[in-house]
């Protein structure tokens, strides 16, 4: 803020932004090398900082500051094989890069152009190795209209958002647009809420529109609580310009000129990011007063988080923002007529703020062609859990779940049988391999018992346990429930107890009827959606898994292996050559050593049911059953 | 380390300043705080409370509601364990287990000598790497039990 502005960046019309934008794409030579290191949350875990901080400095090394870019772009949404270097424009893509590989790649790769075969991608089904990053099956298999322009920007420039056409959508809006223009547009396209409910914006854009008020508010929730699920936080890390576009465009056509973005304390990028996207689009006069020279105003300001799950629901995130606790409020008025401060106020996730200026720069007409019936246009998914590519996607609602998993996912790891995927968040629900040719949309997903969710899919193997599986769900919203009404507090807390019981060896006759009732209750008697939902995992666990808990109520039995009290380890004795690793491994000097090449011995009085030994063996010897 | 330090009328003054004293910034104003002090100390919160002119009972709910606020100190060495359906399913539970037996503590707790606060974390993102630990900031993937010992002992 303190930059003395010598020169204003501003822009004042639709026509002064469309001349930026081919200026910008003029002064840049397409075919000057450029050195792209993914700075997503997963590459940035695997070390992605390091790599491109040692790519600027071997390029300065070698005198090729001039002649070569490096740049740190958003999260290219393949996680598992991290940290992801492309190279422009031939498009070399190298995975798992590190830091001493970056001399090589700038010496072979950048400056003479060959490729590195160690460093490519190794397609497993076909054993070949692929050069160009479209061509990897897990992308290819995609369509990347929201997240496309993560891998090519630098989140922190304006510029390179304007040059991939920008804030083009909003100069449409504002110059050529009604307010109630873009309503019927986004109508017309069909979107639908991308947070969870499915509800389709353009309506809820129009009835706040509609209701009476002094102020109006838009507001973007990205207080992204599912465990598992990371989508909304890379859009905001890697291409913050789009949902800030999206929202202009929406308080335009609503008729508000004060905005907010709630963002989870725990991203601190997305904030960082977000706060940077505003402060330059502030610069170039495409937020804050008389926006492109329109007349219109807006105002965005950042509120982080404080980590409380139900503040994703939309009135205890309006409390929250008001600076009192975060607890939800019956919504016999909507938010849309009375939300924050009392106001007319429209929150939209994340994702669904992206999608707009897609649909106003396109036309209805180009996004209602995607995607399925009653669910148009795509939806990005954190794949996650047991799968071989661990990621982010961004498919057409309607795919199947089988192509997600194999096709994109590329299956179970280490050969497991596949168990279920579990979608739509803590209150989603389990599908089984019966339905995997289920098509993924809004209604398909509520008909499985599920829901979409924001967009987790977390896979499950043989070795996960459904009861566990319930439990954990269950223990996570009986901790995050906020405490206001009884259903939800009481009966999260008794699912809970009964759910424990039953994990360790308690579980009695009754029990899974008991746990339907208490179901049944929340569903019908929260206050909100948090505790309506709650229910779904144990009831689509029950629904497709019910042997598994009957395996643990009546023979006392866990069949993945999973619950402690179920299970004991011992040792194969054909199988172990006495090594001692285990008992190196053994925090409790369980397991002694019997010398060379004879079996260990494992106590199982003093055996803590840890897992250290079954980790650290690689030849099977440990039991655990 | 930052504990020990009593909260200065000043330094909550040009926290709520950054603000401009709006109220409706009580969350982000009581990060700010704990990121200065590592937890809420009492006298923090009623200097904040008077500042904005919010009732302490009001600053006292949304401090103690936020999983996010501590009223306690916290250790030198903050662990998060991500407990994300993704880490649970690779075996979380099992690290955070042989954490709590390790250190004697609860989650939420903090051992004795202040060395380290044990937390936990519906998510951190990074499910690629699952189960991961986060100690100060710094993320440690594909943890199993065995490897909980040394990486504590890394930290002093």
């Amino acid at each position: 803020m303190a930059k003395k502005q010598q020169t204003s960046k501003r822009l004042n019309s639709f026509g002064a932004l469309e001349a930026l934008r081919k200026a910008t794409v003029a002064s840049r030579d397409p075919d000057k090398p450029c050195v792209t290191v993914c700075g997503g949350t997963g590459c940035h875990s695997f070390g992605s900082e390091g790599v491109s901080d040692a790519f600027k400095a071997e390029i300065k090394k070698n005198r090729l500051d001039a002649k070569v870019d490096v740049k740190v772009t958003g999260c290219h949404g393949f996680c598992e094989k991290g940290p992801l270097v492309v190279i422009k424009p031939a498009d070399i893509f190298y995975q798992k890069v590190n830091l001493k590989d970056v001399p090589e790649i700038v010496a072979e790769t950048v400056v003479k152009g060959r490729v590195i075969d160690r460093l490519l991608y190794t397609d497993p089904n076909t054993g070949k190795k692929i050069t160009h990053e479209s061509e990897v099956p897990f992308y290819q298999k995609q369509k990347r209209l929201v997240f496309g322009n993560n891998g090519l920007i630098d989140p922190t420039r304006i510029d390179d958002y304007i040059a991939v056409g920008g804030y083009a959508a909003l100069g449409k809006a504002l110059s050529g647009m009604t307010p109630e223009g873009v309503i019927d547009e986004v109508k017309k396209a069909g979107l639908r809420g991308r947070g969870g409910g499915g509800f389709p914006t353009g309506d809820k854009w129009q009835s706040c529109r509609d209701a009476e008020g002094e102020k109006r508010y838009v507001i973007c929730n990205c207080d992204e609580g599912d465990p598992g699920a990371f989508m909304d936080r890379s859009l905001m890390e890697g291409n913050p310009h789009s949902v800030l576009e999206g929202m202009v465009i929406g308080a335009y056509a609503i008729g508000s000129h004060e905005g907010y973005i709630y963002v989870r304390n725990e991203y601190p990028l997305a904030v960082k990011n977000a706060q940077t996207a505003i402060e330059q689009a502030e610069e170039y006069g495409l937020l804050g007063k008389n926006i492109l020279g329109s007349g219109f105003d807006l105002s965005v300001k950042i509120s982080r988080g404080g980590g409380a799950f139900v503040c994703g629901e939309s009135t205890a995130l309006m409390a929250s923002l008001e600076g009192k606790v975060g607890e939800p409020r019956a919504k016999y008025v909507h938010t849309s007529d009375k939300g924050l401060w009392e106001q007319p106020t429209n929150l939209n996730n994340v994702e669904t703020w992206a999608n707009v200026p897609l649909i106003i720069g396109n036309g209805a007409g180009w996004y209602s062609k995607i995607g399925s019936e009653g669910s148009n246009g795509t939806k990005i998914f954190s794949l996650v859990g047991k799968i071989n590519n661990t990621g982010l996607i961004e498919v057409p609602m309607g795919i199947t779940l089988r192509e997600i998993i194999y096709g994109i996912g590329g299956g179970i790891p280490d050969g497991k049988k596949f168990k279920a995927v579990q979608t739509g968040g803590p209150s989603g629900g389990c599908i089984p391999e019966s339905l995997l040719d289920l098509p993924v949309d809004f209604d398909q997903l509520d008909k499985a018992g599920s829901m979409m969710g924001s967009g987790g899919m977390i896979i499950m193997d043989e070795d996960s346990c459904m009861v566990d599986i319930a439990r954990y769900f269950i223990n996570f919203l009986e901790g995050e429930s906020c405490g206001k009404c009884l259903p939800c507090r009481e009966g999260l807390k008794r699912m809970s107890q009964i759910l424990t019981g039953i994990a360790e060896g308690r579980g009695k006759d009754g029990d899974i009827d008991l746990l339907e009732r208490l179901s049944a209750t929340l569903v019908d008697c929260s206050l909100c959606a948090l505790g309506s939902t709650a229910p779904n995992p144990v009831l689509t666990t029950l629904r497709y898994f019910r042997d598994e808990y009957e395996a643990h109520i009546k023979d006392k039995r866990c069949p993945a292996g999973v619950c402690k009290a179920l299970i004991t380890y011992s040792i194969d004795e054909e199988k172990c050559p006495g090594c001692g690793l285990c008992v190196k491994a053994c925090p409790v000097e369980a397991i002694t050593d019997m010398g060379k090449k004879k079996p260990v011995v494992l106590d199982k009085e003093k055996c803590i049911k840890c897992g250290a030994c079954y980790d650290v063996c690689k030849l099977g010897a440990v039991i655990r059953k | 380390m930052k504990a020990e330090v009593k909260p200065t009328q000043q330094k909550i003054k040009s926290i709520l300043a950054r603000y401009d004293g709006d109220p409706g910034m009580l969350v982000p104003i009581l990060q700010d705080v704990q990121a200065e002090y590592n937890y809420l100390p009492k006298e923090a919160l009623v200097q904040v409370g008077k500042g904005l002119g919010v009732p302490l009972s009001q600053v006292y709910s949304v401090a103690s509601f936020f999983k996010a606020f501590s009223l306690k100190p916290r250790g030198r060495h903050l662990i998060n364990v991500c407990l994300g359906t993704a880490c649970h399913v690779r075996g979380a539970g099992r690290v955070i287990d042989e954490i709590k037996r390790e250190l004697g503590i609860k989650s939420g707790e903090t051992t004795e000598d202040l060395r380290y606060t044990l937390e936990t974390v519906n998510c951190v993102g990074a499910c690629a790497l699952g189960p991961i630990v986060v100690i100060d900031g710094s993320y440690s993937g594909q943890m199993t039990g065995s490897k909980v010992k040394p990486l504590l002992e890394s930290y002093k």
